[in-house]
């Protein structure tokens, strides 16, 4: 299982960073998203992964006597998540307007301001 | 001493952003509600500042779980002074927007965005929890992308994207950092982190993770090679929010680098090297991109990427006297960023150009405001008296005496074109003739109402005494910055007051 995801983190990462450095606004747009997703499945696996325990403890006593899976990166994923929806879907809007105002898709198009001094 | 008194200053801003949402569109009612706001918040920082100065460390742990168990806030003396000049300027940069800005932004909610982020900047300077920074900082970043974007000229959205792009990259690294720390050592409280990373048996991954860390704090605050994004966006805004993000927003990449290489990653011998090439090459490119700009805003841009090289050059050097030289540049340099690039805005507003080429005598029709510009200048320059001469000495004398003398060329250089660009500046903005004949109607100053002037000089003449304070009484800011990096130098001191209580002289 940790092999599985450490795979599939690597190609994430891989995959993100590759559709970041092409041209197209929305491949950016969609290696950002990769990252993203890259990122939060990092920190579960980081976390440790456990199978089938539950964070509960029993009534009767007073500290973990068990392995159990730990909570806390499930939570920092749950924080992690909403962020990058807020910050996604203002890129996805600022794209929008981008490409209205200068009507292409190529982010090379966009340098023209930085000729001038 | 534990205190819930250290989020006032946070919700100060927090409250002020939401009574403003109570009078959307309503320009008179958002400016009085902002300045209000900012000159509460501004007191609580200065009381929040003096009682650290008091009682040593001030804690306060969320829901009462103690560390490292909840989130913790905490404001030690490093803290305390950043929070204080985010205070200084956030007060000047609030005043001057109600002149500085027009209808529109304002209308459609630039105070309820200002103040969220110096909410967020707030938070992150005090928070003592490594995912609770993370989190901040985001605070901060979707502020600034809605602030950067207002407006939405064609120019804006350009550097924009940039300006998105880069920002959202280097929260991905934050991010993927902090979940690489918290899997080998399983805590987020930064004091707990910092006695925990001892016992991690795996060396190599712990300076991989620092030096993720280094990458995504690097991006955030404009080092070499990662700041590519910072000259092609900053001088896209009105210079209101150019003034923000130049004093600022850099600054928090700096202090999270402080903080995260003092308590956590005691820097070895090859991270420093790492940080003193980065210096020099920050050093150099910046001042070398600033020699041939003659658009004033541009020209900072690069300086404000020129003098992040002094900064990180005295995190690589890692001796007292160094980290004396970065808190006290770090006081210095923000608030004369943030009244230079106001004062930029008053010149467009002279002038209606920005161009150096063509500017001039500004000398003869404006002299007051010429030289409360003039002391902004020169100060960021470094004549002696002026406050950034203090910080100055202490770079070279510790690169000296350190044998890093690369390093000590690079920041004399520096040093140099800094001295060379405004003298430029001066000569061609204030004492050259105007190259073209003025008319009354061009000057957009002089026509405005006696408020708003006085919302846009005010301000900057205010920051202009604040430097001016800063040089003239170094030996107070001397101490200061002598405490902060004994403070910093020893982190144990932090660890004891977070995890076992000792809070210093209470």
């Amino acid at each position: 299982m940790e092999l599985l995801m450490v795979l599939l983190v690597g190609i994430l990462y891989s995959a993100g960073i590759f559709m970041m450095l092409r041209r197209s606004m929305v491949k950016l747009l969609l290696g950002l998203l990769l990252l993203g997703n890259g990122a939060n499945i990092l920190i579960f696996l980081t976390g440790g992964l456990t199978k089938g325990k539950a964070p509960l403890i029993d009534e009767r006593q007073k500290t973990f006597v068990d392995a159990y899976a730990d909570p806390v990166p499930q939570a920092l994923i749950l924080t992690a998540i909403d962020i990058s929806f807020a910050l996604t879907s203002f890129a996805i809007i600022l794209l929008k307007k981008v490409y209205e105002t200068t009507g292409s898709d190529d982010l090379d198009s966009l340098n023209i301001q930085d000729l001038d001094i | 001493m534990i205190t819930n008194f250290i989020l006032a200053p946070i919700l100060a801003h927090m409250v002020t952003a939401i009574l403003l949402l109570f009078f959307w569109q309503r320009v008179k009612a958002q400016k009085i509600i902002s300045i209000i706001g900012n000159l509460v918040a501004f007191l609580l920082c200065v009381r929040l500042f003096y009682a650290t100065q008091q009682h040593g460390y001030l804690i306060v742990q969320a829901g009462n779980w103690e560390a490292p168990f909840g989130i913790i806030f905490v404001s030690d003396t490093f803290s305390s002074i950043m929070v204080l000049r985010t205070a200084v300027v956030s007060l000047a940069v609030g005043i001057y927007s109600t002149a500085a800005l027009n209808l529109s932004r304002i209308m459609y909610g630039y105070f309820f965005i200002f103040h969220l982020l110096v909410m967020g900047l707030l938070g992150a300077f005090l928070t003592g929890d490594l995912f609770n920074l993370y989190v901040w900082f985001e605070v901060v970043i979707i502020s600034s992308f809605v602030l950067l974007t207002l407006g939405g000229k064609k120019m804006q959205m350009e550097g924009a994207i940039k300006y998105v792009t880069l920002n959202m990259l280097a929260s991905m690294i934050f991010l993927t950092a902090i979940g690489i720390l918290y899997g080998i050592t399983g805590t987020l409280n930064m004091a707990d982190l910092a006695v925990k990373i001892d016992a991690v048996e795996n060396k190599g991954l712990v300076s991989v993770t620092g030096l993720l860390f280094f990458a995504g704090f690097g991006i955030k605050s404009a080092v070499f090679p990662l700041y590519f994004w910072l000259p092609s966006s900053y001088h896209t805004p009105p210079s209101a929010i150019a003034a923000i993000f130049g004093g600022l927003l850099t600054k928090m990449g700096i202090y999270a680098l402080i903080r995260m290489f003092t308590l956590i990653f005691q820097p070895d011998e090859f991270t420093k090297t790492v940080f003193i090439i980065v210096a020099i090459m920050t050093l150099v490119t910046g001042a070398l991109g600033s020699i041939n700009k003659r658009s004033i805003r541009r020209l900072l841009s690069y300086l404000i990427v020129c003098h992040i090289g002094y900064l990180v050059a005295g995190i690589g050097i890692y001796t007292e006297i160094a980290l004396m030289g970065v808190i006290f540049y770090l006081i210095h340099d923000v608030i004369v960023k943030s009244n230079l690039l106001m004062m930029t805005g008053i010149i467009q507003k002279i002038r209606e150009t920005i161009d150096m080429t063509r500017l001039g005598g500004l000398y003869k029709d404006y002299p007051k405001l010429s030289v409360v510009i003039a002391v902004a200048m020169f100060s960021l320059v470094g004549i002696p008296p002026l406050s950034g001469f203090w910080p100055k000495i202490q770079f070279f004398g510790e690169a000296l005496k350190t044998g890093h003398y690369i390093l000590l060329a690079a920041i004399i250089f520096a040093s140099f074109v800094t001295l060379f660009v405004m003298a430029k500046m001066w000569s061609e903005v204030f004492w050259k003739e105007s190259p073209k004949p003025l008319t009354e109607e061009t000057d957009r100053f002089v026509q405005l109402p006696f408020m708003e002037k006085a919302a846009l000089v005010l301000p900057v003449t205010f920051l202009s005494f604040v430097s001016l304070y800063i040089g003239l009484s170094a030996g107070d800011i001397y101490e200061l910055a002598q405490k902060t990096a004994v403070e910093l130098m020893n982190p144990n001191l932090y660890i004891d007051a977070v995890l076992n209580g000792n809070y210093g002289n209470d």
